[in-house]
């Protein structure tokens, strides 16, 4: 074995029996080493193995799958070999692993302090007295504010951030030498990302610990990694310097993964990656990859390539991977520029200050009359909408879009305000009184297709919903235009007997828009509608709502926490921070300077696939519970708080000549100048300023 | 990791129910436990076709005759053939629960769903009363019930349907709380379907599972409870044979004739477990953790 490698994997194939008896791989022919001290990232859609991957090198299979070939050592020990007593000396002692969802990995019952406690027993050779000691250093080492404090603290009375950095505090306990992450930021709000990925980097600066940190996100991959394997379909397609597989990708797959990522910089919708990845077994004798690869060829359907180094350095399974930069050009060609058309500045959807409570009134309390006085979770919302347009509203979770939404569909009652439709009349608060036509004529899509498909319906089942409720269709008809709208989403019509079960993630996602686009709607409410997804069938969706868009002339209101998505889609956004409009304007305003404080927050934070983006990380990732009752709802986090006029009053609406309005104490001519200075250069490409500073 | 298989089958209830079945069979102890049920429902049915003797037979010269080849389980202290009384003993009590049983499931299932689809105030009181229920013993209502309206199936259907439906609703509204709180319910809401329209297309298909396995524990516990009603005198009458009765009318005899209380003890016992055993399979086939949903 070569020097110094803590994981070595070798010519690995795993692999699961079918029910029908034939063995399908998972894993093939998969090679991987890790030394003391490199990171080493996996990246690949949902379902390429790479979790898998990421478990056999600590010797865990999942139930069901076994080793087909190779082998897989840990310091030059098979782990596959060793006993289930000696595996469980090395897991937690000598490599540990940090989960996607460490909320739901921390015990709940048990203090954050006896965890570490038993982390500690079990993986270290202190004497007991030390043990109070060595916790709370492990936590000032993951930066938890008052490690005091925290030690008293259950998990659950941390936000996801200290959840997660408390599990990343736990795995240390055993100074371990090798890490596994398995998609530690995945779900966690832009900003407590950007803080756990510079932890990362500096606890594998200081610590020197070996890290194989497994994620579908190349912009975290890009900032914590200096080597990455991309994989599809449980094989390793391209392996090299984080920065060159970056930058220059050489494996058309990885190219296309990379073109599918909404950019901060660029207002382009980014480019689908069409297609799915085959299913274990699915893939032929060929490459892996040809059914979705532009450059395809005979020779690609027959022989599987192997895996060879070429000039630059990197490992490629690909036959014509020289002609890869031809790729890159012809995107560049082809890139589609979106069409925003000029609209007709009639109000269409009118939220005229809004606000909405969950806060409700207890028994006792309308027994006695008495009306407590609730902070609103969302409040004093004014934004008008004009036909045809696609408001954005981003904000970390928790800012109160999805309520917005919410109450948009009528299913939450506003405290206080109006919403205006068509001009015409002030909407009913509850959907049961609304008219038939106003109820068609507004929809909502889900985050979640999971959970907003019944999982017990057909999609012929699903679309016949809305067509029997709102054009009273029948038999034929329906099925006819049942079809239409699967072409629509461009789905074929041997879907209509499928469960959501049998479909992909992508698939039920286009099968919820179908949904709402069944109702031939004028507005329709997305709720992250793509933060599930893969990034390339993200891309393909985002594809597809804005042809369905021009199709229809169809208003949209989109909901998302990615600032990157939100801008290729959008024409005017808006910056929520706990259900409080902090700015909002034309799209290009509002992503250039000057920003709300806050805007600018979320900016720095955005990482782009790039090695030399640079998060600015400028405030805490604190996650706030509930608005302060007076002054700016930024107040507390605020890094340009002024002084006590933040904390009592509340600050005035700032606008410019075209239509950007910021809503900040500072006026905007001092914001745009102290903004400036600290970025330097910073202006269209705000996150590529290599002077940003670091914390 | 997604691994998609597809086959396209036509989603009928029948292909659904026979696809359950074959589920529960595929397990031994279910395959067991839906043998005993179907042999005891095919007696049930076909019994009065195939014993040998006439279940009124009295005759003073064969008491407490032991089993022999005339009479396979013996007789009891009036003479009369055990064998044929077992046979015929579980007619009337898997009438009464297979009717109960589905009413019970139907109207508890019901108002379960119905209150956890309304929710708030309604629910809550609704949600005492069903406590109050619940903490009195079953045994005290049902005789309350009996004692004044009859022992007839016209009256123990009904009795037995109506107390068993309450806990029924608990299970329902328990298992409707967690699908209304999933964004197709909201989206079928904010398309504008109505309370019932939602109730048919949303809930029931999602709580069915439930239910059914619900359902399947109830009938067990009816039959209990019929037995026991039947063995304190409040069931069916003498000298319609049933299985609680003899037991009741043998234990006096346990010493010297225990042939004549074992048989019904068996019988009753064989469909308890059968019927259990497959409420089990039932439920580990369709992915419910009875433990955890079956609070009552």
């Amino acid at each position: 074995m070569a020097e110094g490698n803590l994981f070595e994997i070798r010519n690995l194939s795993i692999g699961f029996t079918s029910r029908g008896g034939k063995t399908l791989p998972v894993l093939r022919n998969v090679g991987l080493t890790a030394r003391k001290g490199e990171t080493v990232g996996l990246v690949g859609e949902s379902g390429s193995g790479k979790s898998t991957l990421a478990l056999a090198a600590m010797g865990y299979l999942k139930r069901g799958l076994r080793v087909l070939d190779g082998t897989a050592s840990f310091r030059g020990r098979n782990t596959f070999d060793l006993t289930a007593k000696e595996l469980k000396e090395i897991r937690g002692g000598e490599m540990a692993m940090i989960p996607q969802n460490s909320g739901q990995s921390l015990t709940p019952t048990m203090r954050i302090g006896t965890q570490l406690r038993e982390a500690l027993h079990l993986h270290s050779n202190l004497p007991e007295s030390a043990y109070h000691d060595r916790i709370s250093e492990l936590l000032s080492q993951v930066r938890l504010p008052d490690p005091e404090t925290i030690i008293q603290r259950y998990p659950h009375e941390l936000s996801g951030g200290q959840q997660q950095r408390a599990a990343i505090s736990m795995a240390l306990a055993g100074e371990a030498e090798a890490l596994l992450l398995d998609e530690p930021t995945t779900g966690l709000d832009v900003t407590t990302q950007a803080h756990i990925l510079e932890l990362l980097r500096d606890l594998a600066r200081e610590t020197g610990t070996a890290m194989v940190y497994v994620s579908h996100d190349l912009g975290a991959i890009a900032r914590v990694c200096d080597r990455v394997a991309v994989m599809y379909a449980g094989e390793i397609v391209l392996e090299g310097p984080a920065r060159q597989v970056i930058l220059a990708p050489a494996h058309p797959y990885a190219h296309g993964l990379l073109e599918s990522i909404p950019k901060l910089s660029d207002t382009s919708l980014p480019k689908a990656l069409e297609g799915r990845p085959p299913a274990p077994g699915a893939v032929g004798e060929g490459c892996s990859f040809v059914d979705r690869c532009a450059l395809a060829r005979e020779e690609c359907q027959r022989v599987r390539p192997s895996l060879k180094r070429i000039d630059s350095g990197e490992l490629i399974r690909c036959h014509f991977h020289e002609e890869v930069p031809k790729l890159a050009e012809a995107a560049t060609a082809a890139n589609v520029k979106l069409e925003r058309k000029s609209h007709s500045r009639q109000t269409f959807l009118s939220l005229d200050q809004l606000s909405i409570s969950y806060g409700k009134v207890g028994l006792l309390d309308q027994l006695l009359g008495r009306k407590p006085n609730f902070v609103p979770t969302v409040d004093n919302i004014t934004i008008k909408v004009t036909k045809g347009e696609t408001i954005g509203l981003v904000g970390e979770s928790g800012s109160g879009k999805s309520t917005i939404l919410k109450s948009i569909a009528g299913l939450l009652g506003p405290a206080g305000g109006a919403i205006e439709f068509d001009g015409e009349e002030a909407l009913q608060a509850e959907v049961d009184k609304r008219p038939a036509d106003h109820r068609r004529r507004i929809q909502l899509i889900f985050q979640n297709p999971d959970e907003s498909l019944n999982p017990r319906h057909t999609v012929a089942e699903i679309l016949a919903q809305p067509l029997r409720l709102y054009f009273d269709l029948k038999d034929r008809e329906l099925t006819d235009r049942s079809i239409a709208l699967l072409e629509r989403v461009r789905l074929g019509p041997h879907y209509l007997n499928r469960l959501p079960n049998q479909l992909s993630g992508g698939e039920k996602q286009r099968i919820a828009i179908a949904r709402a686009f069944a109702a031939e709607p004028d507005l329709v409410l997305c709720d992250e509608v793509t933060s599930a997804l893969d990034v390339s069938v993200q891309a393909a969706v985002l594809k597809l709502l804005n042809t369905l868009k021009h199709e229809h002339d169809t208003t949209y209101i989109f909901v998302s926490h990615d600032l990157a998505v939100v801008r290729a889609l959008s024409d005017r956004v808006a910056v929520l921070y706990q259900g409080r409009l902090c700015e909002f304007g034309p799209v290009a305003q509002v992503y250039s300077l000057p920003s709300h404080p806050y805007t600018e927050i979320l900016l720095g934070a955005v990482l782009e696939p790039h090695p030399d983006a640079v998060p600015t990380l400028a405030a805490d990732d604190v996650v706030e519970l509930s608005p302060p009752a007076r002054g700016c709802p930024f107040q507390r986090r605020c890094p340009r708080k002024v002084g006590t006029v933040c904390d009592t009053v509340e600050p005035p609406w700032q606008s410019d000549a075209e239509g950007h309005s910021i809503r900040c104490h500072i006026s905007l001519n001092q914001l745009l100048a102290a903004q400036t200075n600290a970025s330097g250069q910073r202006n269209d490409t705000p996150i590529l300023a290599e002077s940003a500073a670091t914390p | 990791m997604t691994v998609v298989s597809v086959d396209p089958k036509s989603g009928g209830r029948l292909s659904r129910l026979a696809e359950v079945i074959r589920e529960i069979a595929s397990r031994p102890s279910g395959l067991i436990g839906l043998s005993l049920v179907t042999t005891h429902i095919l007696l049930a049915i076909f019994s009065p076709f195939i014993v040998p003797y006439d279940y009124r037979a009295v005759s003073a010269d064969i008491m407490f005759n032991a089993p022999s080849s005339d009479h396979w389980f013996g007789t009891d202290h009036l003479g009369r053939d055990v064998f044929t009384r077992t046979l015929l003993g579980g007619r009337e009590a898997l009438l009464v629960t297979g009717i109960a049983t589905p009413v019970a499931v139907g109207w508890g299932g019901f108002i379960g769903i119905l209150f956890g689809l309304v929710g708030g105030r309604i629910d809550e009181i609704l949600m005492r009363i069903v406590d109050a229920f619940l903490s009195l013993p079953w045994i005290l209502k049902m005789l309350v019930l009996i004692v004044t309206f009859g022992t007839g199936i016209e009256v123990l259907v009904p009795t037995l349907a109506f107390f068993y439906g309450i806990p029924v609703i608990r299970i329902a509204r328990a298992a409707t709380h967690d699908v209304v709180a999933r964004d197709f319910v909201s989206s079928a809401r904010a398309r504008g379907h109505g309370r019932f329209s939602i109730i048919r297309r949303e809930l029931l298909p999602n709580v069915l599972d439930v239910l059914m396995v619900e359902g399947a524990m109830r009938w067990s516990w009816m039959l209990l409870a019929f037995s026991s009603l039947s063995f304190l005198g409040f069931g069916v009458s003498p000298p319609t044979p049933d299985w609680g009765l003899m037991i009741s009318d043998s234990r006096g005899f346990m010493s010297f004739a225990p042939w004549s209380l074992l048989a019904p003890v068996a019988a009753l016992s064989s469909l308890i477990i059968g019927i259990n055993l497959s409420a089990d399979a039932l439920a580990k086939s369709l992915g419910i953790d009875r433990a955890q949903k079956a609070p009552v």
